[in-house]
C-alpha cells in the first residue's frame, strides 16, 4: 500500500527503482507518447499562456476564498436534492463512506431488482481521493467489495499493484504485463494483446458490474459553487454509466475542487484534457446537480475533504499547491519521475506535484526525502496549467524540513546540517573563503590521480560525497584560482592594449578591491 | 577602439561576479569572461569581497545561513554599471530568491533599505551569455574555435532565465565551428546541486541519458552557460574514457584564430 507515513526514503526506493529496466522503459515510453500529443495539441492554440493565466488566477480566487465557496457549494447542493458530508481527516472519511455505502447496498440488497440482488458491492470510478484516503480497504474490511471500473484502475485493483500516475494509474505496465493479469484474474487464457483485445476484455468484465450494482463511488474533478454541481471528466464512459446507472452516488472530493462559478470551467476544460492526455477535450464531461426525480441516481451524496488541505491553505508560500487540477502533465515532463516511476514517490500523488502535496497533506514529519526528489529544473512549472512554481515550492519545503530538523539534536547535528553550516560560515568572509580554498586544494591533491594525459582526476570521495564519484570523475582543483590569478595579473589600462590575455602573471595589483570592513561578519 | 565597443551604451565598467565554485575550480571560466569583455572594449572590475550567491544554502533549505550572503552581494555590487555572471544557475538565484530574502532580511533588522537595493540592482545582473546578446545586442564577438561542438542547455538558462536562441547564436558566430544540435536539449541533465550526491542513483540515470545524447552528435566538445552542469556530465564523460571534453561557453568566445588548439 502507498502510505507515506510508512514509506521508505525516497532516495532509497529511487535507487531500487532505477534498477527496474522494464518499469523504467514503459514509464518513459508511456510519458513520452502522452507528452508528444500534449505538445501537439497545446501549439495549436494560440493563446495557451493566457489561458494558464487564467486558469491560475481563477484557481488561486476559488483557493483564496475557499471557505465561502465551499458554503455556497453545501447550500446549492443541498438545495437540488444532495446531501453534503464534511469529514476533516481520511478515517472520518471512510467512516462516512463506509456507512452511505452500506446503508445503500443494505437497501438494494433488500429490493430485488432483475431478479439479481447485489448485497456488498459498489462499482467505483477512477478517484485519486478515495486512494489518498485508501478507501477500498475500508470498504473491504467492511465487507463491500469495490469494483473499479476505469481501464487502468482495473488493471492496477486485479494486479494487486498501486497506482503509479495520477491520470494513467497503471503507466508502469505494459501491454504484456496487462495481458497476464487479464488471462489470470479474468480467466481469459487464450486473450490476446492488442489494446483492442484488452479493452474488449475489460468491456466483458465491467459491463455486467454497470448493469447489477446499484452504488457508485466517484471522485469529482470540480466542485461548482455557484451551482452545487459536480464535474468528472473522463476518456472511456464509464465514468458515465456510474453517474448515471446506480440508484446511489457517493461522490468524495478534496475541498481543493472548489472553483467559484459554473463558467470558470470555459478555462479548465480545455487545459485540463489538453494538459493531461492530449485530447482537446475529453470524451465524456459529465456535471451533475443534485437529484433529478427518475433520473439517474436518486440519493446523492457529496463528501467533502480536508486531510491536511487547510493546513497547506495557512502556509502563503505553499498555498498554489492546492491550486493543482491533477492533469499529471507535471509527472510526465519530470525527468526523475522518466527514471523512477511513481511508486519511488511511496503516496498515491507521485511525481512534482506529489514532492510538494504529499508532505505538507501529512504535517512534514513524514515524506521529507520527497521535496528533495527534484534537481529543481523547472519542467513541471513550464507545462502547469494553472501555472504552479512546483520549484518555488519544493525550495520553500526544503527550508521547513531543515527547520525541523534544527530541533532536534540529531538533526542538528547530521553531517549535511554541520557542513552546510561551515560552508556558510566560509562564505560569510572572504578570509575564510580563501583558506577553504587552500584547504580544498591540499585535500584534493592527495586525492587525485593522474589520468594519463597528464591531468588530475579524483576517481572516489568520502562519505557523503561518494555518490558523485559513484558514476562521475571530480577534476581536481587547478593550482591556481580565479581571484589568485585576478591579482597577478597586469593592471588594464584605458587603451586595452594587449594587456588582457589570460594567464599573464604580473605585478599584482589590478582593479581588485579591498572588501568593505563591514563585509568580515562572523 | 574595438569594434563592437560603443554598439550599445559605450564602455561598461562590467564587475565580474565569478561564483564560488567558477573561482575554486573553473579559473579558466573567469579568464575566459575577462578575455572576451575586454576585447568588446569593456572594462572588468573584481571586487574582491565576493564569495557565493547563496544558491546552494538556498536551494537545498539552509535559507537562514543563505540570507547574510544576500546582503554581501548587493555590499559589493551595489555600485556596479553591469554585473555579468558565468553561471545561469547562480543568477537564478539572484534574481528569484533575492527579493523575497532581502526582505525578511529587512524585517529581521539591520538592514534597512536592502529591498530596495536588491531591486535597484537587479536589472544590471546579467548572466554572461545574456549580457553579450541581451545588454549589448551582439552574435559575434570575434572568436574562432576550430571544434565540433555541442550545447547542453541549462535547466536555469533554459526555462528560468529564458536564454533562448541567444548562446546558440553565440556560437554560430564563432569562425571555425562546427555546431551540432543535441537532442533532448531541454531535458534536465540531473545535476541539479546536492541533488546529485542526496539522489545519487536517480541523478546518474538521469547523466547516462544525457551522456548519450552527447555521445551521439558525435561532438568533441560539449559546451554549456554552466560549469555546474558541466562538471557533472564531464565527470561522466571522463569515467567513461569518451575523449569528449566539457568547456564553458565563455572559453570557446574567449578563443581567437592563433591561440592554441
Amino acid at each position: 500500500m502507498l502510505d507515506p507515513r510508512t514509506a521508505r526514503p525516497f532516495p532509497i526506493v529511487a535507487a531500487e527503482a532505477v534498477r527496474d529496466t522494464q518499469m523504467r522503459g514503459n514509464v518513459r515510453h508511456a510519458t513520452e507518447v502522452i507528452q508528444n500529443k500534449r505538445a501537439r495539441v497545446v501549439a495549436e492554440r494560440g493563446d495557451w499562456q493566457a489561458l494558464r493565466e487564467a486558469g491560475k488566477r481563477l484557481r488561486e480566487h476559488a483557493i483564496r476564498n475557499m471557505d465561502a465557496y465551499l458554503l455556497e457549494f453545501e447550500r446549492n447542493c443541498t438545495r437540488a436534492g444532495g446531501t453534503v458530508h464534511w469529514a476533516r481527516d481520511a478515517a472520518e472519511a471512510q467512516a462516512i463512506v463506509v456507512k452511505l455505502a452500506s446503508e445503500a447496498v443494505g437497501a438494494s440488497a433488500g429490493t430485488p431488482t432483475a431478479g439479481r440482488p447485489a448485497p456488498g458491492e459498489v462499482i467505483k470510478i477512477k478517484s485519486m481521493t478515495t486512494e489518498e484516503i485508501h478507501l477500498n480497504g475500508a470498504l473491504e474490511a467492511a465487507g463491500i467489495r469495490p469494483y473499479e471500473t476505469d481501464l487502468a484502475e482495473l488493471i492496477i485493483q486485479l494486479g494487486q499493484d498501486q497506482p503509479s500516475h495520477i491520470v494513467v494509474p497503471a503507466l508502469h505496465k505494459n501491454r504484456q504485463q496487462i495481458r497476464e493479469i487479464f488471462r489470470r484474474e479474468m480467466q481469459l487464457p487464450e486473450l490476446g494483446e492488442t489494446p483492442q483485445e484488452l479493452a474488449e476484455a475489460a468491456r466483458q468484465f465491467l459491463r455486467e458490474k454497470f448493469l447489477r450494482v446499484e452504488t457508485a463511488i466517484s471522485g469529482a474533478n470540480f466542485l461548482i459553487a455557484e451551482t452545487g454541481g459536480v464535474c468528472v471528466v473522463e476518456s472511456e464512459g464509464n465514468g458515465r454509466m456510474c453517474l448515471t446507472l446506480p440508484k446511489t452516488l457517493i461522490t468524495i472530493a478534496g475541498i481543493d475542487k472548489v472553483v467559484a462559478r459554473f463558467r470558470d470551467l470555459e478555462v479548465l476544460v480545455q487545459t485540463l484534457p489538453r494538459s493531461a492526455t492530449g485530447e482537446r477535450m475529453n470524451p465524456y464531461n459529465s456535471i451533475w446537480t443534485g437529484v433529478r426525480p427518475g433520473d439517474g441516481p436518486q440519493n446523492f451524496h457529496v463528501v467533502l475533504l480536508d486531510n491536511g488541505r487547510t493546513d497547506v491553505l495557512a502556509d502563503e508560500p505553499a498555498r498554489q499547491t492546492l491550486h493543482c487540477i491533477r492533469c499529471g502533465a507535471c509527472q510526465n515532463a519530470c525527468p526523475v519521475y522518466r527514471e523512477t516511476g511513481g511508486h519511488a514517490y511511496g503516496s498515491v500523488y507521485a511525481g512534482p506535484i506529489g514532492a510538494i502535496l504529499t508532505p505538507q497533506l501529512l504535517g512534514m514529519q513524514h515524506a521529507q526525502s520527497l521535496p528533495y526528489a527534484s534537481s529543481l529544473c523547472g519542467a513541471c512549472y513550464e507545462v502547469c496549467p494553472v501555472k504552479i512554481n512546483i520549484p518555488e515550492v519544493l525550495i520553500h519545503l526544503r527550508s521547513r524540513v531543515v527547520k525541523e530538523q534544527a530541533a532536534s539534536i540529531s538533526g542538528r547535528l547530521h553531517p549535511e546540517a554541520l557542513a552546510m553550516r561551515a560552508a556558510a560560515s566560509v562564505f560569510r568572509s572572504e578570509r575564510r573563503f580563501r583558506a577553504a580554498q587552500r584547504a580544498g586544494r591540499m585535500a584534493m591533491k592527495t586525492m587525485a590521480r593522474d589520468d594519463g594525459a597528464g591531468q588530475p582526476w579524483i576517481r572516489s570521495l568520502p562519505g557523503y560525497l561518494g555518490g558523485w564519484t559513484s558514476v562521475r570523475d571530480l577534476k581536481a582543483m587547478p593550482k591556481q584560482t580565479f581571484r589568485e590569478w585576478w591579482e597577478q595579473r597586469p593592471h588594464r589600462t584605458a587603451d586595452g592594449q594587449d594587456r588582457n590575455k589570460p594567464g599573464v602573471p604580473d605585478h599584482p595589483t589590478g582593479t581588485t578591491k579591498q572588501p568593505p570592513a563591514s563585509v568580515e561578519s562572523a | 577602439m574595438p569594434r563592437h565597443a560603443l554598439r550599445l551604451g559605450g564602455i561598461l565598467q562590467v564587475a565580474l561576479f565569478i561564483t564560488c565554485y567558477n573561482d575554486t575550480l573553473f579559473p579558466e571560466c573567469g579568464k575566459s569572461v575577462v578575455r572576451v569583455l575586454e576585447r568588446l572594449g569593456h572594462t572588468v572590475e573584481f571586487p574582491a569581497g565576493q564569495t557565493c550567491c547563496g544558491q546552494m544554502h538556498a536551494n537545498t533549505g539552509y535559507r537562514d545561513e543563505a540570507l547574510p550572503l544576500v546582503a554581501r552581494f548587493v555590499e559589493q555590487f551595489a555600485h556596479a554599471e553591469a554585473v555579468v555572471i558565468p553561471s545561469s544557475s547562480c543568477v537564478t538565484t539572484i534574481r528569484e530568491q533575492y527579493p523575497s530574502m532581502a526582505t525578511e532580511l529587512e524585517e529581521r533588522g539591520g538592514h534597512a533599505g536592502l529591498s530596495r537595493a536588491v531591486h535597484d540592482l537587479l536589472p544590471r545582473v546579467f548572466e554572461f551569455s545574456e549580457f553579450l546578446t541581451k545588454r549589448l545586442g551582439l552574435a559575434d564577438v570575434g572568436a574562432y574555435y576550430p571544434h565540433r561542438v555541442t550545447y547542453h542547455a541549462s535547466c536555469h538558462g533554459l526555462r528560468a532565465l529564458g536564454l533562448g536562441d541567444g548562446p546558440v547564436d553565440l556560437l554560430r558566430a564563432v569562425g571555425g565551428i562546427e555546431l551540432v544540435t543535441l537532442p533532448n536539449v531541454e531535458r534536465c541533465c540531473g545535476f541539479g546541486g546536492t541533488f546529485a550526491v542526496k539522489n545519487a542513483a536517480v541523478s546518474g540515470a538521469m547523466l547516462a541519458e544525457k551522456v548519450r545524447d552527447v555521445q551521439n552528435t558525435g561532438a568533441e566538445i560539449c559546451c554549456a552557460c554552466d560549469n555546474s552542469c558541466l562538471m557533472h556530465i564531464g565527470g561522466a564523460l571522463h569515467r567513461q574514457s569518451t575523449g569528449i571534453r566539457t568547456v564553458h561557453l565563455a572559453e570557446i568566445l574567449a578563443a581567437e584564430e592563433g591561440d592554441p588548439v
